[in-house]
């Protein structure tokens, strides 16, 4: 809104000069660590202009921890997690958008209980139930509690609730199925809103904490952030050049993917976040 | 349609029974897990109505955490709401190099908050931590953050503002790139001016998006304690312990099952509370489209 250079533009220099510092300021404690992680352990808190550069932390956080490990229990705990609810909020979804049935807007209040009250501030009922089904420190229980998704249900519906009925006639009249109509129609015309549910998804389950803290209790399940925390609050001794390394490396999958895709992890958050 | 009756049923049952069984069912069980009381030593166990709510009230470890979560809500969402605005107001002006601003502001909210803490608690360390440092050198004496119960709250407010932020300020450039050019260019017409535009025609058509940011920032400030979890434990002293981190501690390391029940419950009425107040604010007053 405000034109770049030219009068108006110098005029405004003081506030431009806040701004940056501002910004600086806010990158400090991200700027520290990247510092802390790319220098060796003597120039953890030093500044030098010339100190030496060096991989060596990140070599070491990697090898003093399972985190190769860590990092492979995320990963497939993402996707099942992500999996599963796009498929189970994809039928139900068009089921409350397109479908009558009895009951049918009772149970849609019902389930978006679940916008306000998620499953992870009810630890101790959610982990009797999972330990009951004999799942407890296994990856599919720090999923299973999310598998039903009021907020994927909720936006795929309203999307496809925008798609003509016309389409979905037409399909009809050639002769297609309930399902067909669903995978041939809906679920093609509705790829942003599915790029914006699981990028939204992905960076919650990616960086989940709670839950699997509470329901996981070995190496083999543990994913990337309860690893992280047991490895950067150890009882003593904190040599905080491995610590960051290993923060910005656990981190690093995301803010690359981030960095790649900004346009299309803000337009997600966007799209998610209108409720 | 016959088949509609069932067929739409059979869609939706999947993922209705996980939404029940792990989140309608648990906040049952929890509300009724929290009038029961288990058989120990004195008590004999069973029903005890609002037992467990009175022995809450009367612990001091709950009143604090109770009190800490309010203040933290109270303190971080406006906190954070504001910077986001000016954050947003900034990046949408033509300052050059507003690309790395923005990546800077935003940037701290891709981050696991795991990863958050664990920068935090390195920025906080006393003596070599950079916070630490900076006030040395501007003269304050040494200060332990996070160890002095006076300092650790706001020092735990201030990562979540940092954390939170940027998150919230894309809302609001979104919402500042979405007013019509065409309205600045009549208000300059008419002579007003930019604190004026500001007052009468920006903030009010922010009201929505301010709402909603409003409501996700109280409910992470309510469901989000993974960084108390990692740099205090609560501590010291209960000084930095939330509602949420409450029911942890309290399920978790003391299997108080039916306390942490009803702490969830407390929780959960809080929550309840500010969907009733959501849901009769956009009925009123914002516009929606």
């Amino acid at each position: 809104m405000m034109r770049p250079g030219g009068e108006q533009g110098w005029r405004r220099l003081p506030g431009a000069v806040l701004f940056w510092l501002f910004g600086l300021v806010w990158a400090l404690p991200l700027l520290y660590a990247i510092w802390s992680a790319v220098h060796p352990p003597l120039y953890s808190t030093v500044f030098a202009l010339f100190a030496p550069l060096t991989w060596h932390n990140f070599a070491q956080a990697w090898n003093s921890a399972p985190f190769a490990r860590y990092f492979l229990n995320t990963i497939f705990l993402v996707s099942f997690t992500v999996a599963g609810q796009v498929v189970l909020a994809t039928l139900a979804a068009f089921a409350f958008a397109r479908l009558s049935f009895p009951g049918r807007d009772l149970l849609f209040a019902l389930l978006l209980v679940q916008l306000m009250i998620s499953p992870a501030i009810l630890l101790v009922w959610n982990y009797r139930e999972i330990s009951w089904l004999g799942l407890a420190n296994t990856i599919p229980a720090m999923g299973i509690p999310y598998l039903g998704s009021a907020f994927g249900i909720f936006l795929l519906r309203q999307n496809f609730r925008t798609i003509p009925s016309e389409l979905d006639d037409a399909a009809r009249l050639e002769g297609c199925s309930l399902l067909g109509r669903l995978w041939k129609v809906y679920v093609p015309l509705s790829r942003s809103t599915y790029i914006a549910f699981a990028l939204a998804s992905i960076s919650y389950h990616w960086n989940d904490f709670l839950w699997p803290l509470v329901i996981s209790d070995s190496v083999s399940t543990r994913p990337l952030t309860v690893g992280l925390e047991i490895f950067a609050t150890p009882d003593q001794g904190v040599q905080w050049s491995l610590v960051t390394a290993a923060t910005l490396m656990s981190s690093a999958p995301l803010l690359i993917a981030f960095l790649l895709f900004q346009r299309q992890f803000v337009q997600s958050f966007l799209r998610a976040g209108i409720r | 349609m016959e088949e509609r009756r069932l067929g739409g049923w059979l869609f939706v049952l999947p993922a209705a029974l996980f939404i029940f069984a792990f989140t309608n069912l648990p906040l049952l069980a929890t509300a009724v897990t929290s009038l029961y009381a288990a058989p120990i030593a004195g008590h004999g166990g069973g029903f005890v109505g609002l037992r467990n709510y009175l022995d809450l009230l009367a612990d001091p470890g709950f009143r604090q955490s109770l009190v800490n979560n309010l203040l933290y809500a109270a303190v971080t969402v406006p906190a954070a709401m504001v910077l986001a605005l000016a954050m947003a107001l900034g990046v949408n002006a033509a300052i050059p190099g507003r690309a790395f601003l923005r990546l800077s502001f935003f940037l701290p909210t891709m981050l696991p908050m795991i990863a958050v803490g664990a920068i935090w608690l390195f920025f906080y360390t006393p003596q070599y931590g950079l916070v630490d440092r900076l006030t040395r050198l501007i003269g304050m004496g040494q200060i332990n953050w996070l160890g002095d119960p006076s300092t650790a709250l706001p020092a735990m407010m201030a990562v979540a503002i940092w954390k939170e932020a940027g998150f919230f300020m894309i809302f609001y450039l979104a919402a500042l790139q979405n007013i019509s050019p065409q309205l600045r260019e009549a208000a300059s017409l008419e002579g007003a001016s930019r604190q004026y535009f500001f007052r009468r025609v920006t903030l009010p058509l922010l009201g929505p998006t301010t709402l909603f940011v409003a409501v996700t920032a109280t409910i992470s400030a309510f469901c989000v304690v993974d960084h108390v979890v990692e740099m205090t434990q609560g501590g010291p002293d209960n000084a930095t312990s939330l509602l949420l981190y409450y029911v942890y501690d309290t399920g978790f390391r003391y299997w108080n099952v039916n306390s942490a029940a009803a702490a969830t419950i407390v929780l959960v009425l809080i929550l309840a509370a500010l969907a009733a107040t959501l849901f009769g604010l956009v009925g009123r007053r914002v516009h929606y489209r």
